[in-house]
Parts: C-alpha cells; structure tokens; sequence
C-alpha cells in the first residue's frame, strides 16, 4: 500500500485541522521573528547551508527564495501563509545561515530624495 | 551578523540606499486604496509584471466590549489580504503595489504597510464618491503624498476633476487625475502623476542654524 498522499494544493493544508495548525506547530506558536523582517525586507539564499534538518517547511521556503533577491511578501504568497508566519520561518533561516535579508529603506519624506523620484520617474515612463 | 537592518554604520548605505551596491534593489512603495469594488485588484494587476499576488496578515483585533466582571477584553483575530504587484523600474529599484482590501477598518491597522511608502493612489468612483473619504483621511493625516484617480465606470457620472476636488475637499495641490483601471498605460500614467508630484514637493527643511537667526 503507498502511504497517504500528501496534500498537493496548498503547502500545510490540513482538511481535519484546518491550514494555518501546521505552520503554528513549525513555529512553535511564535508570532515574532527573532530579527526584523519586512514585508519587502528581501532575502537571498547564501547557499552555505543545508537546512534538511529544519523540516519541509522550512525547505519549501527556502527553495521559494529563488536565486536573486526575493521579497518577503511574494514568499508569504507564494507559501500561502500569513506574513507573521512566513516571517518566522524566513527568521530561522536568516538565523541559521541559510539567507541574508536586507531591510527596505524606509522612506518617511521620500520629497527629500530627488536622484531616487526621478530613477522612479524614468522607469515607469519607460513602461509608457 | 547577517542581518543588514541599515542601523550598522559599517554596512549602512552612505546616502540614501539606492546604490544597490551589495547586490539587493531598493524595494519602494505604493499603496493603492479606496472604497469598496472601485477597482484596486484591476489596478494592481494590470500594471504589474508579474501574475498579481496576495499577501495575508492576521490581526488582533480588540473588541470594544469588554467584561467588566472578568476584566478580560474580547480579542479576535481577523485575516486581512492585500493584492500586491511588482514593477521592476531599473536594475536598482523595484515598486511594489499594494491594493488595500475594501473593508478598511482592518487595513488601517496594518501599520507596517503604509510606513516607509513613497506615496498612494486613492481610487474614486463617482457614484459613491463618500466611499474614498477615509482612504483620504488616512494618508492626510499619515503625511503620505496622494493622487486621487477618478476611476469612470460606465454610466456614471462625469465629474471634472475640480468638481471631485471640491466633493472630497482636496488640497489644491493634490493632483486629481482620470483613470481606467482595466488599462495598464492608464495606471502606469497615474503612477506617473504621483511621482512628478512628489517631486514638487518641498524637500524637508534642512535643519534650522543654531546661531545668526534674524528676529
Ligand atoms: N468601467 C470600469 N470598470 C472597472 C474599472 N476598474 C475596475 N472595473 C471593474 O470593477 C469591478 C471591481 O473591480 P476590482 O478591481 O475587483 O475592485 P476592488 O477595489 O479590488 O474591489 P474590493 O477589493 O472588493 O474592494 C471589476 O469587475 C472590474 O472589471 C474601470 O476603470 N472602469
Ligand atoms: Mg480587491
């Protein structure tokens, strides 16, 4: 007999127990990253470490990071998990060594930074 | 230390972050509001380069009732998605755009979402021009910069742009703009106006002498 099937359309969809159980078993219930992570922080595998040990979840994750750098937010999409609980496990893995995360800039008078209004400014008139 | 949160004078970017010399693009930000079905998704998604995403956050939510012989507050916790898209401008910067749900009251305390955005399109639909009034209310009272596109739906109404401003009392300075959300050059267009608008703006005030002020 082969084992149970594995859920396929969604990464801890659980009929019984409903989606969001599995991940907060993963995370241990933790609602906080151990270090600051944006929605649009971005993150970029190192490569340096092999995270097997560290479960699928965290696998998965890491695997949606991709090669070049990746925002938060399309990882928390791409896994279907709220943000909280993407941040978490990205944490882990920024923690182990597997990804570098890199914060956006936060820009609270984004008026005073001209070069950066008008590189934003080319490239969306270069979508015209 | 593998985290770079920019607060590390070594590795801190020397200006303002754009140089995008250690590999990562400056991730920028434009949220996309207004009332309800006004067209955000439609706006997101025709001008983004990728198929539109969404991101979901959990909210806790205290309830205003509260028990008053247990002393314990009513908590829930609400689920609220956002659509967001992705534009790739140059090797260096990335805008992202978040389309607000509908139901504001869970938006609003999204914090995260609207701190650090270089500005926001509030979408306007002329039959129901009341529904962008807190979306308005929201970004005036934040300090973030906003265009308003009228978004015209078929049979509505035509407001000029000046009879919006006045309805929804604008700032003269506020640009009001025509916009059809089904087209990306229409979109691309408001983002546009968004941007030359934030650069007329008066930069910050350079931090006032401390010596020689005249009275
Ligand atoms: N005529 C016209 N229809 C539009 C325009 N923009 C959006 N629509 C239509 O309006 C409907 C609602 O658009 P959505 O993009 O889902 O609106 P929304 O603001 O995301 O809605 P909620 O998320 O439910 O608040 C869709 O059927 C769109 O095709 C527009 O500029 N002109
Ligand atoms: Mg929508």
């Amino acid at each position: 007999m082969a084992p149970p099937a594995l859920p396929q359309d969604g990464p801890w969809l659980d009929d019984a127990a409903g989606r969001l159980v599995r991940p907060y078993t993963v995370i241990n219930g933790r609602t906080r990253p151990s270090a600051p992570l944006d929605l649009l922080s971005m993150v970029v595998p190192t490569g340096a470490v092999s995270v097997a040990h560290m479960g699928p979840e965290h696998t998965q994750a890491l695997g949606l990071c991709g090669a070049g750098p990746t925002s938060v937010a399309e990882i928390a999409a791409q896994l279907r998990l709220p943000a909280v609980v993407t941040k978490v496990l990205l944490s882990d893995l920024v923690d182990c060594g597997a990804l570098t995360a890199k914060a956006p800039t936060f820009r609270h008078h984004p008026t005073d930074d001209q070069s950066l209004l008008e590189a934003v400014l080319d490239g969306l008139r270069r979508r015209l | 230390m593998v985290y770079d949160d920019g607060s590390d004078p070594l590795t801190a970017p020397r200006t303002s972050g754009t140089e995008g010399r250690d590999g990562f693009p400056d991730a920028l930000k434009v949220l996309v509001a207004g009332g309800f079905g006004v067209g955000k998704t439609t706006f997101v998604s025709t001008v983004s380069e990728i198929e539109p995403l969404s991101t979901e956050e959990l909210l806790t939510t205290v309830s205003e009732a509260t028990d008053s012989l247990e002393g314990i507050e009513g908590k829930s916790t609400t689920t609220v998605a956002m659509d967001f898209g992705r534009l790739t401008l140059d090797e260096r910067h990335v805008l992202y755009l978040f389309g607000t749900p509908g139901q504001e009251r869970f938006w609003f305390m999204w914090d995260e979402l609207s701190d650090g955005a270089l500005g926001a399109v509030v979408l306007a639909d002329t039959r129901r021009l009341e529904d962008c009034f807190s979306a308005v209310d929201f970004f005036e009272r934040r300090g973030i910069a906003f265009v308003v596109a009228v978004n015209e739906f078929d049979g509505s109404y035509r407001y000029e742009p000046e009879e919006v401003r006045a309805a929804v009392d604008l700032k003269p300075e506020v640009p009001v703009v025509l916009c059809d959300a089904r087209v990306p050059g229409s979109g691309i267009q408001t983002l546009v106006t968004l941007v030359q608008y934030l650069l007329t703006q008066t930069p910050a005030p350079a931090p006032a002498p401390s010596h020689g002020a005249h009275s």
